[in-house]
Order: structure tokens, then C-alpha cells, then sequence
């Protein structure tokens, strides 16, 4: 950049002061690893991100900001903490970026922990913001390149590092062994028979229509979900398969830790687990940062600009599935019910619409959120946060009372998250918050209201 | 000073604009195609409709949600592009050095539009002062710039007014004009430079994309 | 990250089984409406290479399972049987569970060693050696030809079997890991497995195990920090380190070894850690080596979100958005042959130049023995069919496997179900054409 605005863009504002439990905690992935670094080693890792991997965008959206602050309105972090500034966007990004760049990667060890725990535990990428600023500059993916640099140092937060390198060991985010994955999917089809008869998941079935994809948590918590994906699946009378091998897991969480390197194997793994089963789409459960992973950011990296097989969201699926007929619903869910837009697929997919057709389609009672669609508030479970692990869940049960307010306020006492981390998050958030409610999936609801053709049933 | 202001500066000054705003576009355009994704992802249509969201005053939601801070922006804006070209006095130099000139604005209406813009600034100093938010991503620069686009407006004001020496609020006007120019392409002021291209990008990813609105 | 699905039938399809039955035109082998009624389940069904037996899981009466092949039971049933594969020299086998314990079947009859769980069956080039991973008392153990290795591991995740079957690699997980030990796991716990013998030195991270042609060298990609990947031949790291690297391939020269490397956000092609290539490539992959040595094809990507072929650096012109899938090279290596999809629509291109057919899907591509002809099994509106360069047989049939020429080339073995019941034929080229 030119001199002057170099100059001009000179902070004279100091890192903050002591932080508090509600923000900072002990985790060896910070506390430790800044141990070995060197400031040679910061000052090069920045510069390599700054000059090597990053381009047009990092340096249009430093130049242009104009430091407004119109952004902080849209930030849940912001919102939930009483407004306090230091949560609103253009504040995180103040307060990583904008001094890494002003000192040239001059920055020493303690800055770069702050910055993590800023990148990973105080902004879920979530992008509401760049809808509320007038120049719609992407915060999430700043955001993402201050975790780059972290990653690239070692520095990230135990948990979600340890979820990574799941990621790279076993293709799959939590460490489930080859047999495990087979074994679980044996398993949900016997239990898929005692509900109907004829249920399968036929296993490396090559040229079936659907490969149908999950995240980890699936087999390792909650295998139900995949007994359910086969009921719906038989009775849609779906032609599917489930790989027997990696690349069965679509969720990403390299994506959020920075490694995108592990990231792409991981995306490249599923893709051409597809191609060798010769389907033509892949349906994905009910997960958000997954289908962001395996269509906009995993592929980008392995250089296609849409999958090489088209990718299909679970709520998308279900939608198809009850418009076309192929599901009746013939027992509706009767108590007051609300539902999360995630947002890697409302505001990531523009799947909001569909998702109502569905609430309504299924329940009863359905009470609408207020925000809503694009504009809903994230979860804060998101972006990897949650994935930080028990550390971070004060900080993140604090930065995440907006949503708690409004879901009181819908009166509804279940709520749908067809979402893994908003599932998982908006559970947190129901304790903390005392909330009186419980979370469900769509499937979960769906298996009960639909109807089981009499010659199908066990 | 008031010849060299008259004559060489004018030159210098709309030479390094024109010059600085053309380089700046041509990296920015250089180092977005090293940005593997901005071209493939740019669409014509949700570009356009994001910066129709964002150049209409109310048209997105944010805008609505502060209703003053609009309502003082789009005036300090549009005063701000379109006082000092179809201003009398500029017309009446450019008809004498290049033998044309623009449609003018009545006196009275140009000199209401260069105190809604000195008011604007005031306003952003206030907030930047006052509102906890801007404050916490201030700094001086922030104020400078403000000053920088308010100074042109002020001495202009002044000359206009002849109330105090015309010849050196003249000169000062010119200078301050000048700089403001020169500091558009090379310093954050050239967010007028890339707004529609970080808008339109904004809305190709999500419009094209991500099938979302970024508004 | 390659499993031998590909390789196994694809070898068949290639090298072809010597004794092929190329003079009876027609065999009516099985009756598959026949047997869907006779059984109260039947799972999808597999045939062998030469075309002569079809198999499927069937459940019987009595709640258990076993294989219908050609109509007939097995003797043998099982609580749960399923992953049928025929070898590459024709042996039927399948994963079986009895009394809750795992093993693989060979023709009907189990191997005597039982685990708790068994799966992955893999196969040489020639199908004389068959293993499989196995898990016993929560340890990881690889079996070969039913016989199991002294070692066992904490984890075991790729399995390579060599072409003669001389060698079986795996990725293994040596020491085990303590919940989120982030700082052990990048200490190394990963290595290489050879013959049940284990390298000396452990890595961040192993992937796909690669076994030089003449069975006598092992590669694999490693990983030893973050960001920073390498390729290992026999335990021996390559000087440079490279930001990403991907699968490594064997050259038949003294087993160097070309693998995809990525150094400042572009890929390119390196041998022994050096360049091979020049061109530098958004991406590069499934790189493969003609028959005779001399010619490396591979999968590249000149710009973001365009797709083809790169033969010895030099990209086909035509690019395809959607996908491009690895190369095939014809018998006399002077031909290449790779699937492409564009708009979501499928087809095959042959030396930079795509059919001007699509389809629904398309099956890898085969050469004709004299390298003039390639054949693909393809799908259009759920049925199945041939084409040969380019021409679309006017028949299509319920289910089909990939064809095979004959060693003249003048016709194809044909495997499919044509109305209810499964035909082995023997079709003149100039059918189809
Ligand atoms: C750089 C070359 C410039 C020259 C030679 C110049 C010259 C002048 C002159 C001679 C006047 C008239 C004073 C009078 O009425 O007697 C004037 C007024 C004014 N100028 Fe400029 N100017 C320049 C740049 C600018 C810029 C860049 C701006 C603002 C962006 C600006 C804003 C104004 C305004 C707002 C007034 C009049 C205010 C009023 O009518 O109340 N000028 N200028
Ligand atoms: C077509 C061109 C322009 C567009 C679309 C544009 C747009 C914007 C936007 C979206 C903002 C953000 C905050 C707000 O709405 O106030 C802004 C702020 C600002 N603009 Fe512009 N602008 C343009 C031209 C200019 C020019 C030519 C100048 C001065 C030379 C200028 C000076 C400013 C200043 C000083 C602020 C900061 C207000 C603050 O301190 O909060 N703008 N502009
Ligand atoms: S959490 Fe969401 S709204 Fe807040 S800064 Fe991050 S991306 Fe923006
Ligand atoms: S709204 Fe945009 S320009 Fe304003 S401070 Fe936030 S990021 Fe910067
Ligand atoms: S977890 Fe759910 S709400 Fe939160 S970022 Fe993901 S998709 Fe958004």
C-alpha cells in the first residue's frame, strides 16, 4: 500500500488488558504451543499467509473498511455481551489483522494467543455481518485467515486441533475406526427391520442413484439417525448406498481450524468415494458447516468451482421427498415447536423457504423465529467454536444469550436444528439458559409422522 | 501561492487523482485474479442487485435499523459527489480553461449542500466520540480523513461567504481541495473506488452462489 | 486414499483371465426373477470375470445367509454374510459373521482364524493372494491367505497388496494416543507396515500405500508437520518437503518414484523430490504411467474450476467444469482415454476429443487389444448399455458389468440381465458399432 495510507492507518490502541474467565481459558493448544514459537517464525508464517495465500480480497477489504462500525449490530457476540465493543466484527478484526499487517508480523507470542482466541472462540464465521456492512466485506473469511496463520503455528485450541487430526488420521472427525463405521451401519439396518421389514442400507451398492453421507457424530452418538435415514429412504423407495470405506464423513472441521490442506485430502476423499460408487448425488444429513465444507470451501481449494456430484442438503432432500409424494405425513407433530435456521444453509444455501414448507408440513404448532432466514442469528456452536471443547463453553454460552432470548420468546417447547452443531450448541444454550426445551432433528420427527405403507411394515 | 494554486497544483492534483484511482483499480484487478475465486464467482445480475440494495437509502436491512445514520450518510454523500462539480465557481474555471462547463447549481442550494456535508462531518466526529462501537475502532487517521473531506467544504464555504481574506481562503480552499483529491485513491477514502467491487462480489457469492440475499 | 475396488476390476478387465470362453455365443447362466421369488432377500449381485458365474447374498428360511450363484446355494450359511468379490482369478469370496465372530469365505468355505470383526478384502493383480484387515481383542491385525501377522496395531487404515502379491503394506497407527494428545500425535504415530514388519521411524500422518510393479519397493505419502508433506520409498524420505503432496506412482526404471507435489498454491509433477514437470497446475492427480514406461498421464486442472488431461506437461486443449476422472492408457501407450463430466452430463474423451454422445453415467473406459477401439459401459434413463467410440448399442439391458474385447478385438464379452435373466454373450464389435 501507499505510503500515506500506511501512515494513516497507523493504531495507536494497545492489546487489551487481562482477560476474565468469560473469555479466556486455559487450553494447552494456546498455552503451550506459544511456548515454541520464535518471533522469526511469526513474523515469516504471517508474511507467507499475507504475501503467498492470500490476494485480491484480504488486501481490498483492509483498504476499504472504513472503520463504521455499522457491522457490530449483526453480531451475536456483540448483541449477547451487552454491546460491548470489543465483540463487534471490525473489532476482531482490529484487533488480529490489522496489527499484523501495521507491524509487518512483528507481533509477538501473547498477540498470537489473543488472536486465536479471538479467531476461534469469539467469531463463529458465520457472515451475518457481511450482510450488514455497506460494503459487504467478509469478516468470516479475515476471520479465517487469522486462523490460517494460527494453524500455521501450532496454535489452536486442543480440542479443535485434536478434531483435525482425526480429520487427517481416519478421514472422519472423531477417530471412528474402519469396523466401527461398518459395523454401526450393520447395526441401524437390523434395528431399520424391526420398525420395516424390508429396510436396508445397502453398503458399496456401485451406480445406485443416492450416496447418502453423514457426519461422525452419527455413528459414534447418534446411529439412530442413520436407522431413521433408512426407514425414510424404503419408503421413498430410493435406490441409495452407504460407502464401506473412508470418505463416508462429509463434516470438516479442518476447514475451521485453518489446515486446509487436510481439509481438501478430506473433501477430495469423499468426492471420490462417490465417483468410485458411480451415483449420481450425494444426499447429506442434517448438518450446516458440513455441506459448507464439501461445497464451498473443500472444493474450492481442490480447484472445482461446484462438486464434481451434485450435493444435496437434507432439508432440500426431505422437501423433495414430501412435495413429490413419496412421503406421506399422516400424524403431525403436535406441541409448539420453532425451528434454528443454520446458518451455512439459509444464509449458506438459501434453504429457509423449504425449511418452513417442512415445519409446516410436519407440525402443527409451528411458531417462527424472529430473526429469521438469512437474518436469524447463529448458534455460536458453529465455525468450530463448539468444537473448542468444555474451555470455551462459558465464553461461548455468554456470547449466545440473543438466541437464547429469542427462542423464549417463540414459546415453543421443542426446537428443530437441522444442523450437527446448532443441534449440539442450542442443547448448551437450553441448559445455561434454562430454557425448558429440548432439540430434535427433522428425521426424528419425520419418522414419526409418516406413514408406513401396511406391506412394509415389521 | 495563489497562481502556483490556481494553475500547477490543479494539474498535479487532478493528475494524481485520475493517475492514483486508475492504479489502484489495476492492482486491484491484477491481485483478484491471484484470488482464484473472485472472477469465476462474479455474476453480473447479483452484483447489480446487491449494489441497487445498497445504494438506495432504506434498501437494506441494516439502513432500516438506523434510520438517522441513513438518512445523514446518503445526504452527506450525495452533497458530497455532486456540490462541487455542478458548483458555480468550479464551472465558471473549468468554462475558462477548457471552454465548457456542467449544468450549475442555484447559490443558495449549493451553499445549503455544503453545510449539510460540514454538519455530516460533524456528526461522524460525534459518533466516533460519542458511540462505543466506532470508538473502539478509531483512531486518529479516522479524524484526519474526516477533516480532510470537511476542510475543502469549510474554506469553500468561506471564499464563497468572503469573510475573511478571499485571496488566502481562496488559496487554502484549493489546497485543501487538492489534497482531498489526491488522498481518495491512497487512502481508505477509496472505498468510493472499490465499494461497487466488493459489492458486487459480496453479492455474486451469496445471490449466485450461496442463493441468499446480502441484504 | 485408493482402494482396490478399481484396481481389481480393472485388472480383470484388462488383462483379462487366459481362459475365456470366446466361442459360445449366448449362455443363459441364471434366472434373476426366479431367484428374487425363491428368496425372501436377495442383495445386489457380483459376476466373475469371465462372465460364467453370477452371485448373489441370499437370505434363506431359516433367517440365515449364503450365495446363490448361478440359481444354486452354497452348503455353507452364515448369520450375516455380505461383501461378495470375486478375484481376479475367478474365487468366489465374501465376508461372513458366525456366532458373532468375522471372517472371509473363500468359495463357501471360511478361513479357520475368527475376529470380531473382518473387512477390506483385497487381491494381487493375479488373485493368488487375498487379504484382509481384521480386528481382535480391540487390537488391528492384517490377514493374508487366512494367516495372520505376528504384529498388531492400534490402528490400521490403508491396505496395498502387490501385483504378484509378494508384498502386502499397510498404514498403521504404532503408538497409541491418549484422548486429544495433540502434542503426541504430532510427535508421530503413524508408520508403515511391510510384510508385518514395521518401519523404524513413525510420521504425523501416512497415506496410500503404493507397491512398485515388480513388487520390490514401497512408497507413500508423508506427512511430518502441519503443512509440510513428503514422499517416503523404503522408509527413505525424499530431501524436499513440499506444502501438499498426493499419491505417488512407481516409474518401471529402478523404481524412482513421480508423485503430484504443491509448492506455493500450485501443483506440479515430481520425481525423486525434483520437478518433472514444468507446468504448474491448480490441480494434478491420479497420474498414471503407460505400458510401456515411457509416456505419464495425468488428471490436472490448468485453471480454477476447469478440468482434463495433462500428457507428459502438455494439457489437452478441451476442458470439462464438472469433473475429470483418471486417465487410461491404450495397450500400445499411444492412446488416452478419460471420463469427463460437463453440466452434469457424462461422457467419455479419447485423445482430447470428447464423444459427441452423453450419458446419464459412464463406466471407465476400455481399449481394444490393437488400441484402435474404446468401449465404456454407459447408463441413460436407468437402463444399461455399450458404446463403442462413441456409437451407442441399440439394446440396453436391466444390469451390466464393464465388457471386455477379445484378444482379436473383433468382439465383446457382454455380462448383463436382460429381462429377469442374466446372459453371458459373446457379441461381434460390429454390432454394437
Ligand atoms: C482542486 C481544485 C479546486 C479549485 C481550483 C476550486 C476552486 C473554488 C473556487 C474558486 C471557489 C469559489 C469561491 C467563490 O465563490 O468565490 C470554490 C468553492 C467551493 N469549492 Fe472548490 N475548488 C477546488 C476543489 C474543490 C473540491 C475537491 C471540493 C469538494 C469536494 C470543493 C468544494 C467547494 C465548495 C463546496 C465550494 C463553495 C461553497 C459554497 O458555495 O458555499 N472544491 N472552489
Ligand atoms: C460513489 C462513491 C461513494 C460511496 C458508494 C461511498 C460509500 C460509503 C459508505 C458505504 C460508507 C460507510 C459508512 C456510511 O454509510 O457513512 C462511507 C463512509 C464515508 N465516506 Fe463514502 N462513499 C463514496 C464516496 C466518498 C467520497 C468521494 C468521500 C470523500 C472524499 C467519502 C467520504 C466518506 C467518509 C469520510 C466516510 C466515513 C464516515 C465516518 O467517519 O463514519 N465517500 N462511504
Ligand atoms: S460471529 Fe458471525 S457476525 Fe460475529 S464476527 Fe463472526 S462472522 Fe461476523
Ligand atoms: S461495517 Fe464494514 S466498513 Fe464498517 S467497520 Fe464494519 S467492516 Fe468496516
Ligand atoms: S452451527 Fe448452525 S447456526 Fe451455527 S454456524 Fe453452523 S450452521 Fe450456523
Amino acid at each position: 500500500m501507499g505510503f500515506i495510507q500506511t501512515v494513516l492507518s497507523g493504531k495507536s490502541e494497545r492489546m487489551p488488558r487481562k482477560l476474565g474467565p468469560e473469555q479466556m481459558s486455559p487450553d494447552r493448544g494456546l498455552d503451550d504451543t506459544i511456548k515454541r514459537l520464535t518471533p522469526e517464525r511469526i513474523e515469516s508464517t504471517i508474511k507467507r499467509v499475507m504475501e503467498k495465500e492470500t490476494a485480491g480480497r484480504l488486501r481490498v477489504y483492509l483498504d476499504t473498511c472504513v472503520h463504521c462500525g455499522l457491522c457490530s449490530n449483526a453480531c451475536h457476540t456483540y448483541l449477547s455481551r451487552d454491546k460491548d465493543p470489543e465483540f463487534s466484527p471490525v473489532a476482531k478484526v482490529k484487533n488480529t489483522l490489522w496489527e499484523m499487517v501495521k507491524r509487518k508480523g512483528k507481533v509477538d507470542a501473547e498477540f498470537i494467543k489473543n488472536a486465536a482466541r479471538i479467531a476461534f472462540t469469539e467469531c463463529g464465521a458465520c457472515r451475518r455481518c457481511s450482510m450488514y456492512c455497506p460494503f459487504g466485506i467478509d469478516i468470516a473469511y479475515l476471520i479465517l485467515v487469522v486462523r490460517r496463520v494460527c494453524n500455521l503455528l501450532g496454535v489452536v485450541p486442543a480440542y479443535l486441533q485434536d478434531t483435525t487430526n482425526s480429520h487427517a488420521a481416519t478421514s472422519n472427525q472423531m477417530w471412528v475406526q474402519r469396523d466401527e463405521w461398518i459395523d454401526t451401519l450393520q447395526w441401524q439396518e437390523e434395528d431399520a427391520q424391526g420398525v420395516i421389514a424390508k429396510a436396508r442400507i445397502p453398503l458399496e451398492k456401485e451406480g445406485a442413484d443416492i450416496m447418502y453421507s453423514v457426519i461422525a457424530p452419527e455413528p459414534k452418538i447418534l446411529a439412530q439417525l442413520i436407522n431413521y435415514m433408512a426407514q425414510i429412504m424404503t419408503i421413498a423407495g430410493l435406490d441409495w448406498t452407504m460407502p464401506a470405506t473412508d470418505g463416508w464423513d462429509n463434516s470438516n472441521m479442518a476447514m475451521y481450524s485453518g489446515d486446509f490442506e487436510t481439509m481438501g485430502r478430506v473433501e477430495r476423499q469423499h468426492y471420490e468415494t462417490a465417483l468410485r460408487l458411480k451415483v449420481k448425488r450425494i444426499v447429506m444429513g442434517e448438518c450446516g458447516h458440513a455441506f459448507r465444507g464439501a461445497v464451498y470451501d473443500g472444493p474450492k481449494w481442490l480447484t472445482w468451482k461446484n462438486p464434481p456430484i451434485p450435493m444435496v442438503h437434507a432439508v432440500d432432500f426431505y422437501y423433495d421427498l414430501i412435495t413429490s409424494g413419496r412421503i406421506k405425513i399422516v400424524n403431525k407433530f403436535k406441541e409448539p415447536i420453532t425451528v434454528q435456521d443454520p446458518c451455512n444453509i439459509v444464509r449458506g444455501l438459501g434453504l429457509g423457504q423449504k425449511l418452513r414448507y417442512i415445519m409446516n408440513a410436519l407440525c402443527e404448532d409451528f411458531r417462527d423465529v424472529s430473526p429469521r432466514f438469512e437474518h436469524n442469528y447463529c448458534c455460536m456452536a458453529g465455525g468450530g467454536v463448539i468444537n473448542c471443547g468444555p474451555p470455551w463453553k462459558k465464553s461461548r454460552m455468554l456470547s449466545i444469550k440473543v438466541k437464547a432470548d429469542q427462542l423464549a420468546a417463540t414459546g415453543a417447547k421443542v426446537i428443530v436444528t437441522p444442523c450437527h452443531n446448532c443441534h449440539s450448541g442450542i442443547e448448551d444454550i437450553i441448559k445455561y439458559y434454562k430454557l425448558g426445551m429440548h432439540t430434535k432433528f427433522i428425521c426424528e420427527i419425520l419418522v414419526d409422522a409418516m406413514e408406513i405403507p401396511q406391506h412394509l411394515k415389521a | 501561492m495563489y497562481e502556483f494554486a490556481t494553475g500547477p497544483l490543479v494539474w498535479v492534483a487532478f493528475i494524481l487523482f485520475f493517475g492514483g484511482c486508475g492504479w489502484r483499480l489495476f492492482r486491484m484487478f491484477s491481485m483478484a485474479k491471484k484470488d482464484k475465486v473472485v472472477y469465476p464467482y462474479m455474476s453480473l445480475k447479483h452484483g447489480l442487485l446487491s449494489i441497487a440494495h445498497w445504494i438506495v437509502p432504506f434498501g437494506s436491512t441494516n439502513m432500516r435499523m438506523r434510520p438517522v445514520f441513513t438518512i445523514v450518510t446518503f445526504a452527506f454523500h450525495l452533497c458530497l459527489l455532486l456540490s462541487p462539480i455542478f458548483l458555480m465557481a468550479h464551472n465558471v474555471l473549468l468554462r475558462r480553461a477548457w471552454g465548457f462547463s456542467f449544468w450549475t447549481l442555484p447559490p443558495v442550494l449549493a451553499d445549503v449542500m455544503t453545510v449539510v456535508v460540514i454538519l455530516a462531518c460533524a456528526f461522524f466526529v460525534a459518533r466516533r466520540v460519542r458511540a462505543p462501537e466506532v470508538k473502539y475502532v478509531t483512531s486518529w487517521s479516522d479524524y484526519v480523513l474526516v477533516a480532510l473531506v470537511a476542510t475543502p467544504f469549510l474554506t469553500g464555504f468561506l471564499a464563497y461567504h468572503q469573510w475573511l481574506s478571499y485571496r488566502t481562503v481562496v488559496t487554502l480552499h484549493i489546497w485543501a481541495g487538492a489534497i482531498m483529491l489526491v488522498a481518495i485513491p491512497f487512502t481508505r477514502l477509496s472505498h468510493m473506488l472499490f465499494f461497487v467491487f466488493t459489492r458486487a462480489y459480496m453479492g455474486s457469492e451469496c445471490g449466485a452462489v450461496r442463493h441468499a440475499k446480502d441484504w | 486414499m485408493q482402494d482396490i475396488k478399481v484396481a481389481d476390476s480393472k485388472v480383470a478387465v484388462e488383462d483379462g483371465p487366459p481362459e475365456i470362453d470366446w466361442g459360445t455365443s449366448e449362455k443363459l447362466l441364471a434366472d434373476v426373477g426366479e431367484i428374487k421369488e425363491r428368496f425372501p432377500v436377495v442383495h445386489e449381485p457380483v459376476v466373475s470375470p469371465d462372465g460364467e458365474r453370477f452371485a448373489a447374498p441370499v437370505k434363506i428360511d431359516d433367517g440365515r445367509f449364503t450365495m446363490c450363484v448361478n440359481g444354486t446355494v452354497w452348503d455353507q450359511t452364515f448369520e450375516v454374510l455380505w461383501y461378495p468379490r470375486f478375484s481376479p482369478d475367478g474365487r468366489l469370496t465374501v465376508l461372513v459373521r458366525d456366532d458373532d465372530e468375522w471372517t472371509v469365505a473363500v468359495e463357501g468355505r471360511p478361513w479357520e482364524e475368527k475376529f470380531e470383526y473382518a473387512w477390506n478384502t483385497m487381491f494381487s493383480k493375479d488373485g493368488k493372494v487375498i487379504a484382509a484387515q481384521a480386528k481382535r481383542d480391540m487390537k488391528y491385525r492384517i490377514v493374508v491367505d487366512g494367516d495372520l501377522w505376528s504384529h498388531e496395531f492400534i490402528s490400521i487404515r490403508d491396505l496395498a497388496v502387490s501385483a504378484a502379491g509378494d508384498k502386502v503394506a499397510a498404514i498403521v497407527q504404532s503408538v497409541p494416543l491418549k484422548e486429544a494428545d495433540i502434542f503426541g500425535f504430532m510427535e508421530g504415530t503413524w508408520t508403515v507396515a511391510v510384510n508385518d514388519k514395521t518401519w523404524d521411524r513413525n510420521f504425523v500422518n501416512v497415506y496410500c500405500p503404493t507397491i512398485s510393479p515388480d513388487d520390490r519397493h514401497v512408497a507413500v505419502e508423508v506427512r511430518l508437520d502441519i503443512c509440510e508433506y513428503t514422499i517416503a520409498r523404503d522408509n527413505l524420505l525424499w530431501n524436499e518437503k513440499f506444502g501438499c503432496v498426493w499419491e505417488p506412482s512407481f516409474l518401471p526404471d529402478n523404481g524412482a518414484v513421480i508423485a503430484p507435489v504443491r509448492t506455493e498454491g500450485s501443483w506440479t509433477l515430481a520425481r525423486d523430490g525434483s520437478p518433472a514437470w514444468s507446468g504448474r497446475y491448480a490441480q494434478l492427480w491420479h497420474q498414471k504411467i503407460s505400458p510401456n514406461g515411457k509416456r505419464i498421464a495425468a488428471v490436472v486442472a490448468p485453471a480454477f474450476g476447469k478440468w482434463t488431461i495433462a500428457v507428459d506437461d502438455s494439457a489437452w486443449e478441451k476442458t470439462y467444469d464438472d469433473a475429470v476422472l483418471e486417465p487410461v492408457f491404450s495397450p500400445d501407450s499411444q492412446r488416452i482415454a478419460a471420463v469427463v463430466k460437463d453440466r452434469n452430463r457424462w461422457t467419455i474423451a479419447v485423445d482430447g476429443v470428447p464423444w459427441t454422445e452423453e450419458f446419464d453415467m459412464v463406466w471407465d473406459p476400455v481399449f481394444s487389444p490393437d488400441s484402435s477401439r474404446v468401449a465404456a459401459k454407459i447408463e441413460r434413463n436407468g437402463r444399461y448399455s455399450i458404446a463403442i467410440d462413441g456409437k451407442v448399442w441399440s439394446r440396453g439391458f436391466e444390469a451390466l458389468w464393464n465388457p471386455l474385447f477379445s484378444p482379436d478385438g473383433s468382439s465383446l464379452l457382454v455380462k448383463a440381465v436382460e429381462d429377469g435373466k442374466y446372459y453371458r454373450r459373446i457379441v461381434p464389435a460390429y454390432e454394437i458399432l
